[in-house]
């Protein structure tokens, strides 16, 4: 099989508010950096281009298409989308790749969630006969989820404020974050319940932005002569949506995509793991077998700000730049989407 | 570089303007029992589930792969969901197909569907948005404008899209899958409906569907069924943005980029001579034409000829018969009418198209195509390997 590497990666920050910026204008700046860290003019330069974004952001049915008008289409590009988290847009490049009907990618993802409420359009995710019309929104679900880990003695309040903790004092040093600052476990425990047993910063925030990225072959990347990490393992898996339907307080999806990515196969320096809530952090860093040895979300993650559609391709994003930048050999980036954690995606990336 | 891969399974629900009688899971299982029984394969044989539909807003279920992975059987497994507006059937097939000719599967299924009862897909296509031209129209008023220049252009006679429309519900009267069932259309009942957007009247658009479309798809080493395999020979996927100065509308170049693509692929020169059928995404009779040109079965300014003299018609005997299934004026449920048209290629080259078969077909195109005429899928497939 081709060998695939992450070659360039950009993010746009994230901000609670991206006021009268259109999707457009969110998207280009972020092609824009790419290009410049490959020396390209445009997606006429790549072999393939695959985004992820939802319609029901924007609340116009293909919303992706203005996207379109972002990269330069004429003349005319190989080009998909995927209405899921960019994570996928990578995943269904790698098999074009793969396939040898291109040698590079470009990928992005974008989200304008501030217009709306987000938690609650995501309620109509939920199946349309049952869950759908109780406006089940996204908080309440992963409070339920965060109930069944304390119940059970999985996880305490105040492991979920040293999540909250960390991720703030790590998104310090992270200039695209939108949420950070010195707080001790006792200040976040002091906080009031938002949707108990979750206080409001045990959820991300809701943010506007963007990421993209470009993958190509190993010989492709070196012929840039651009630094790069290898992608040596992917891996997805989705359960059922139904929360009663599955243990909560596991993600086996995660743990199956991790075995196949082969997570284990060497040490992992650094993870980036997409967990919304800061209680799905502690579930996930379990499935996905790290221990004290791995550097968990070191920008502080999507609780320091959450790209709908982009932050699981940002996951991917920022292993690549800590290996490129030489703070890690080796490094996994997993993905989610769904409820309650239900689909999950695992990607390997190692140094050259 | 691909590995070879092909349809091994094709399950279609019958399309009608109602399912009420069956969820929209249900209505997915419909197609996709009928495809793993054709593939002679169960749930637990397949490696990956892709899905495919066009916008979430047609149903009002926002990202539905998350609620479909229990009844498509996904748990445990890859799924990825598709949306490439009007072409995401088409597109949804390359993509699963890249799943199997990537190496990295042995098996995928994939399925697209709309449910279209369940909402007003003309209103859903029409939400305003800042500082965007608001088209309150739906596609057909879209592409009217369009369909006039192509007539201007070519100087073609007023009665062109008639006959498409009554061929293609001919040749849909043969499918009992199809929609519309209208054996007895005649050119003047078409005539004499109403203008809907001029050139455009009722009977020469296509209708509102609800259903859905599966196949199963299957590396060299892991083909089954009884059935022979319709084998992938090529795919190619473009696109272009909806508008920019100088744009060709009428003949648009990512739809010529993309079949000289899929073409090279499967060492097609001449498209009318070596292929033996073609399934073409058609929504308005007007289509057909401008498509024939636009994918060089006839010169530009030339395509309303073949139209005329039957070249397209299975009735007639014509020597390239288009849509044979009914195509999309005879069944529309949205985000599958793609998929349907490269399922239904596959089907001639697998001798398995019943009624609307074409005697002896070795080599088929499937072809979709979305937004405003600037998303491209095609795929060729085959009775041999090539």
């Amino acid at each position: 099989m081709r060998e695939i590497a992450v070659v360039a990666y950009s993010q746009s920050p994230c901000v609670a508010d991206a006021g009268a910026t259109n999707e457009v204008e969110l998207i280009m700046p972020q092609l824009q950096a790419v290009y410049s860290q490959l020396g390209l003019a445009s997606a006429q330069d790549v072999d393939f281009v695959c985004s992820g974004s939802c319609d029901y952001l924007q609340g116009a049915a293909f919303a992706f298409v203005a996207g379109v008008d972002a990269l330069g289409a004429v003349p005319p590009i190989k080009e998909s989308h995927v209405e899921m988290d960019a994570a996928w847009a990578l995943y269904e490049a790698i098999l074009k790749i793969r396939m040898g009907h291109a040698d590079s990618a470009l990928i992005y993802g974008f989200g304008k969630s501030s217009p709306g409420e987000l938690p609650i359009v995501l309620s109509q995710r939920l199946d349309p006969y049952y869950l759908a019309p109780l406006w089940l929104d996204t908080v309440s679900l992963a409070a339920l989820q965060a109930r069944l880990l304390l119940d059970q003695d999985l996880v305490s309040e105040r492991d979920m404020a040293a999540v909250v903790a960390r991720s703030r004092r790590n998104a310090m040093d992270n200039p695209l974050a939108q949420l950070a600052g010195e707080f001790s476990i006792e200040e976040l425990l002091a906080e009031e319940h938002f949707v108990a047993p979750l206080r409001r910063a045990d959820c991300c925030p809701v943010s506007d932005g963007a990421a993209a990225m470009v993958i190509a072959t190993v010989e492709q990347a070196r012929a840039w002569g651009a630094p790069y990490a290898r992608i040596t393992g992917i891996d997805q898996r989705i359960e059922n949506h139904n929360p009663c339907l599955r243990d909560l307080t596991d993600s086996v999806s995660t743990r199956q995509a991790a075995a196949a990515a082969g997570v284990h196969r060497g040490p992992v320096d650094v993870a980036e793991i997409y967990a919304p809530f800061s209680h799905q952090e502690i579930l996930l860093t379990r499935a996905l077998g790290l221990d004290d040895s791995t550097l968990v979300n070191p920008g502080g993650g999507v609780l320091a700000g959450n790209l709908m559609m982009a932050s699981g391709l940002s996951r991917v994003g920022e292993v690549f730049r800590r290996i490129v930048d030489g703070k890690a050999g080796r490094g996994v980036a997993h993905a989610t989407s769904g409820p309650c954690l239900q689909h999950n995606l695992v990607a390997v990336l190692e140094g050259a | 570089m691909a590995e070879r891969a092909a349809v091994v399974g094709i399950g279609q629900t019958r399309y009608k303007t109602r399912r009420n009688d069956v969820s929209i899971a249900g209505l997915l299982r419909e197609a996709v029992d009928r495809a793993l029984e054709d593939a002679d394969v169960s749930f637990a044989d397949i490696d990956a589930v892709i899905i495919g539909k066009a916008p979430d807003m047609f149903e009002g279920v926002i990202m539905p792969e998350s609620y479909l992975a229990d009844a498509l059987g996904a748990m445990g497994k890859p799924m990825l969901r598709v949306h490439t507006a009007g072409s995401v059937g088409g597109s949804t097939a390359i993509v699963a197909a890249s799943h199997v000719q990537s190496g990295t599967f042995k098996r995928v299924l994939t399925v697209t569907f709309e449910k279209q009862s369940e909402s007003n897909a003309m209103w859903a296509l029409s939400t305003p948005q800042p500082f965007s031209v608001h088209l309150n129209a739906g596609a057909g008023g879209y592409f009217a404008p369009i369909i006039r220049e192509y007539i201007r252009r070519s100087g073609a006679p007023d009665d062109v899209g008639i006959k498409v429309a009554v061929k293609d519900r001919r040749h849909g009267a043969r499918n009992p899958l199809a929609h519309l069932q209208l054996p007895d259309i005649t050119e003047q009942e078409v005539r004499d409906s109403m203008m809907l957007w001029d050139p455009l009247r009722f009977l020469e658009a296509c209708p509102s569907s609800d259903g859905a479309c599966a196949m199963v798809i299957a590396a060299e080493d892991s083909i089954t069924g009884s059935k022979p395999p319709a084998w992938i020979r090529g795919v190619a996927m473009r696109s272009e943005p909806t508008m920019y100065a100088g744009r060709e509308e009428v003949n648009p170049q990512a739809g010529r980029d993309c079949a000289a693509d899929v073409y090279a692929q499967a060492g097609i020169t001449n498209p009318r001579r070596d292929l033996d059928c073609a399934e073409i995404y058609v929504p308005f009779s007007w289509y057909e034409p401008m498509w024939l040109e636009n994918l060089g079965f006839a010169a530009e300014g030339e395509g309303w000829k073949l139209t005329l003299e039957g070249a397209t018609s299975l009735d007639a005997g014509g020597d390239i018969p288009w849509n044979c299934s009914g195509g999309v004026l005879s069944s529309n449920p949205i985000g599958a009418s793609g998929m349907i048209r490269f399922a239904e290629a596959a089907r001639q080259v697998r001798g398995d198209a019943g009624a609307h078969q074409v005697d002896g077909a070795r080599l088929a195109m499937g072809h979709a195509y979305g937004g405003g005429a600037q998303f491209f899928a095609m795929w060729i497939v085959g009775a041999d390997k090539g």
